[in-house]
């Protein structure tokens, strides 16, 4: 059979011979080879025009395609690996903050490196470095991608991002000037939390991993595991999301850094609009979903 | 209707308020130094006003995108408030006679064709209204720029709206740094604007031909 392949705006680019078992993915590459098209991941095809991307593994005869059917193409710009994009995204941090730790003369003058440091800063460098450090490692050794590529804009405004926070932060905690907070219990308290929350994202991330069998893409519903920090699966959708939350808010408190709160605020803001998108995916693909999970912040959001 | 007459109010207002802030402007074209003192006052009264077209984008009497309205109307508010209002250099540069042919030719032929648009004579500034900014639009950002610029040295130089550690909260924050993060903004955010307006006029004018 033959099927037409559209551009967003309706016109046909290429009619390419396909049969019914034909995967979205087979279409692509056939697109690609024909030279109507970019390399298949910066393919997106859809049945409307600004529809709902297609998955790679659907078939024609699963999306009721018949001769003459017609799918929309959009080219989705260069794309960049996802791995290559976080190890950036988390080396560059580490980096920083460990730089602007030994207090660099060109950011606070000659004689800065020598002044006294207070004891909570070389905790603050411990638990940055120790929260970049698991997300480099993370990267590599437990997340499993439900997409290989992103827009290579995304690069830019990540990195752009998480470096800048870093310095920023970095800049205000290792100042010669920094003023710690007046009670140490606050440091103890600060860090203890932060270790747990630290220790409740990875057991989520683990417990993400082993939902999705290797080498595939499939999607299950998270449910809470043998680990006691795996719990919060019974109040939201995005644990991981919620201890790194707790995580940042214990770095502020033990801090007591405004920047460091800012940064909590735009982490926070950023995770839960992507926390209500996947929780929004898990109650449309899931009929089942369990009722009265919220997305991010138990009982609330 | 109420809202529609508001509306033409409004954008008649501002069409004439502008029209006058130009007539002023032209008055001291031949030293720029003078144009700020003598354009001040109705400029600051006519561009606060715009504020108002975020408060119509959020009530939904009028359909554009609250956000981009907020940025596009805040960056000027900004920069007469927090610039031009602060710092005596900025006043006197290059950037105000550049500001003022960019920013009163394009709000006078916004304005106006808002306005001629809800008495129903819509077709007499369109072209004017997605045309011009191709070439007003990067002159006012220029102007802006420069403006900004020549304030920089001022602001260090008086410590303007600077708060430094140690302090409680441990946080400082340096008007200077703001002021060169907010130049650096332009550079992302201009090209968005800019080829939104030519996504509008494709759509505007190409829809006019066919009709």
């Amino acid at each position: 059979m033959e099927i037409e392949i559209c551009s967003a705006s309706g016109r046909v680019i290429t009619k390419l011979p396909v049969y019914a078992s034909s995967t979205v993915g087979d279409v692509k590459g056939k697109i690609h080879q024909a030279k109507k098209g970019p390399y298949p991941g910066r393919q997106m095809l859809r049945l409307e025009a600004k529809g709902k991307a297609l998955d790679d593994k659907s078939t024609l005869a699963d999306l009721g395609i018949k001769s003459g059917g017609k799918l929309f193409l959009k080219d989705l710009g260069p794309q960049i690996g996802w791995i290559t994009v976080f190890l950036s995204e988390y080396a560059g941090p580490l980096a920083i903050y460990m730089w602007i730790y030994t207090r660099p003369w060109i950011f606070y003058g000659d004689k800065a490196a020598s002044k006294p440091y207070a004891q909570v800063v070389h905790i603050a460098a411990a638990c940055w470095g120790f929260h970049y450090a698991k997300r480099l490692l993370e990267t590599i050794f437990v997340h499993r991608f439900s997409h290989a590529t992103m827009p290579i804009m995304n690069l830019f405004k990540n990195c752009g991002y998480y470096w800048g926070f870093a310095a920023y932060v970095a800049y205000h905690v290792n100042h010669p000037l920094y003023t710690a907070p007046s009670y140490d219990i606050q440091v103890y308290v600060g860090a203890a939390l932060f270790v747990l929350s630290e220790l409740g994202n990875l057991s989520i991330h683990v417990a993400l991993r082993n939902l999705r069998p290797p080498g595939t893409t499939e999607r299950r519903i998270p449910y809470p595991t043998s680990n006691p920090f795996t719990a919060l699966f019974k109040y939201v959708s995005c644990p991981n999301y919620t201890y790194e939350f707790y995580a940042w808010l214990s770095f502020t408190v033990m801090t007591q850094c405004l920047p460091a709160g800012l940064f909590t605020i735009a982490g926070m803001y950023q995770m839960t609009v992507w926390a209500l998108g996947k929780h929004r995916n898990y109650k449309k693909e899931f009929a089942k979903y369990p009722r009265g999970r919220k997305s991010i912040i138990p009982f609330v959001i | 209707m109420l809202a529609k007459a508001y509306l033409i109010f409004y954008n008649l207002a501002l069409t004439l308020g502008w029209g006058y802030v130009l007539y002023l402007a032209f008055e001291k074209r031949n030293d720029h130094t003078k144009m700020w003192k003598h354009v001040e006052i109705p400029l600051k009264i006519f561009q606060t006003a715009a504020l108002m077209e975020v408060v119509h984008a959020a009530v939904g009497i009028v359909k554009s995108n609250v956000f981009l309205t907020f940025f596009q109307v805040m960056s000027r508010v900004f920069l007469l408030w927090c610039v031009l209002e602060v710092s005596p250099p900025a006043t006197t540069s290059i950037g105000v006679p550049i500001c003022m042919i960019a920013w009163d030719i394009t709000e006078i032929i916004r304005y106006g064709y808002y306005f001629l648009n809800l008495i129903g004579l819509s077709q007499l500034l369109v072209w004017f209204r997605y045309t011009l900014f191709i070439f007003l639009y990067p002159i006012g950002i220029t102007g802006e720029l420069i403006c900004i610029y020549y304030s920089l040295d001022f602001v260090k130089q008086k410590k303007m709206w600077t708060y430094s550690m140690p302090n409680a909260l441990n946080v400082t924050f340096d008007y200077q740094y703001a002021l060169i993060l907010v130049m650096l903004s332009y550079i992302p955010i201009f090209p968005q604007l800019y080829f939104h307006m030519f996504a509008q006029r494709k759509k505007i004018l190409g829809k006019n031909k066919v009709n």
